[in-house]
């Protein structure tokens, strides 16, 4: 049977991609970012996975106006990096798993969650960055990637608790898959930072390390936020923290061992947030 | 019942619910359709004529035109797909948020490296934060404007 090994967090600001594309990431501006990951970098390739199932959110790029799944999962067999307006990113055609992404499906919706099943499908920075993030820059991603994208985009957007929910569906989905595959689930997007209006650039240090703390050890309670708060408190892009407990919600119900924790702030217009969570 | 909008005492922030997506649907789209190389070409070769081929108000014709972020939000632009324009003219993320706030590039970012915009004052309308009504424009490049 598959099993869930562990869980990954981290932020996806699309100018951590272009500073590692324009080779700038050993600037000042960008060495702390970039160092926060060396540990993750290693740590993924002492424990490649079969399989990362990858939550983010599509920003305007798959999805127009004219479709908005809340959850789309991505089940064909390779996803192109999408041109967002200046070019695609220089990374490596993503590899999905038709198999499992199907298997999830099945699983997953005769669970009560309606999820859109997704055969065609570019993949914008939400999901490419994170994998440069902890691969570097190789000539191909180290495993194949489900895509699970979450819609954070259009209002009103899943609650915390459905996503948390929606976790624990997916683990169970996983662990009953008729193979021996060795399966992560990342969560990404965050921390605070709000990209619009007069309120641009805001960030909020100590919402975001209790949010932190709180994944860790108290996910349930932290999945009974409502929208409202995230928004208030950590931007109107904050709200893509939601999609964090998705990945949470797939972990064992065990505390899990906290292999990194990292904290940074900024990245462009964003705090940077980083987990690395082990099923025990 | 009227939709619930419990967002609407967040200062300077603009929440994309249903009713700006209807505002701006065609606003939205055409930002979309920037994501095509050819189509990028097309507009930066004629702006206006580009910007004609959709059935866009013609307030949202000059808000897209006058590159004001703030304007294209307010009727019914979303920064994902706003951002599309910020693309096609060569502009960063932090420049198009920056853009927003009436600072300049540099205050902008200043801001951002000493740990960003403070929450304090800005949760809710009435408060006295940098981000409420009654202190825009926040910057030099907005006090320029004005003169």
């Amino acid at each position: 049977m598959a099993r869930i090994t562990a869980s990954v967090y981290t932020s996806h600001v699309p100018a951590i991609g272009t500073a590692l594309d324009l080779g700038k990431s050993g600037e000042p501006y960008w060495q702390p970012v970039f160092k926060g990951y060396e540990f993750s970098k290693k740590w993924l390739a002492d424990n490649t996975p079969d399989v990362i199932f990858l939550v983010y959110n599509d920003h305007a790029t798959a999805f127009s106006l004219e479709m908005i799944p809340t959850f789309a999962i991505g089940c064909a067999a390779e996803f192109q990096p999408a041109d967002e307006g200046w070019g695609p990113r220089p990374v490596p055609v993503v590899k999905g798993h038709p198999e499992l992404a199907a298997h999830i499906a099945q699983s997953v919706i005769q669970d009560d969650f309606d999820l859109t099943i997704v055969n065609r499908m570019d993949v914008d920075h939400g999901l490419t960055v994170p994998l440069s993030l902890m691969c570097g820059q190789p000539a191909q991603w180290p495993c194949p990637v489900i895509p699970f994208a979450v819609n954070v985009v259009q209002y009103p957007v899943p609650s915390g608790r459905r996503c948390f929910n929606l976790g624990r569906a997916i683990r169970k989905a996983v662990e009953s898959f008729d193979a021996p595959l060795k399966v992560q689930v990342w969560g990404t997007g965050g921390m605070s930072h709000q990209l619009q209006g007069p309120r641009a650039g805001l960030i909020n240090r100590e919402w975001d390390n209790a949010f932190l703390d709180r994944l860790i050890a108290d996910p349930d309670a932290l999945a009974q936020v409502p929208h409202i708060d995230y928004v208030r408190e950590a931007g109107s892009e904050g709200i893509e923290l939601v999609m964090w407990l998705i990945a949470r919600g797939a972990m064992s119900d065990s505390p899990p061992t906290v292999k990194h924790r990292f904290y940074h702030v900024p990245a462009s217009n964003t705090a940077v947030g980083h987990l690395i969570l082990e099923n025990t | 019942m009227a939709l619930d909008k419990p967002y609407k005492d967040i200062p300077g922030t603009t929440i994309f619910d249903a009713d700006q997506l209807r505002l701006g649907y065609h606003l939205n789209q055409f930002c979309m359709s920037l994501m095509k190389a050819e189509n990028r070409a097309r507009f930066k070769a004629g702006e206006r004529a580009y910007l004609d081929e959709w059935p866009m108000s013609e307030e949202q014709k000059l808000a897209v035109l006058a590159r004001d972020l703030n304007w294209c939000i307010r009727l019914g632009g979303n920064i994902y797909f706003l951002a599309k324009i910020g693309a096609t003219d060569g502009r960063s993320f932090q420049q198009m948020a920056g853009s927003m706030t009436g600072m300049t590039e540099e205050e902008y970012r200043d801001m951002m490296v000493s740990g960003g915009r403070s929450v304090e004052g800005n949760r809710r309308l009435g408060e006295d934060g940098d981000a409420q009504p009654q202190h825009q424009p926040q910057g030099r490049a907005g006090r320029k404007e004005a003169n």
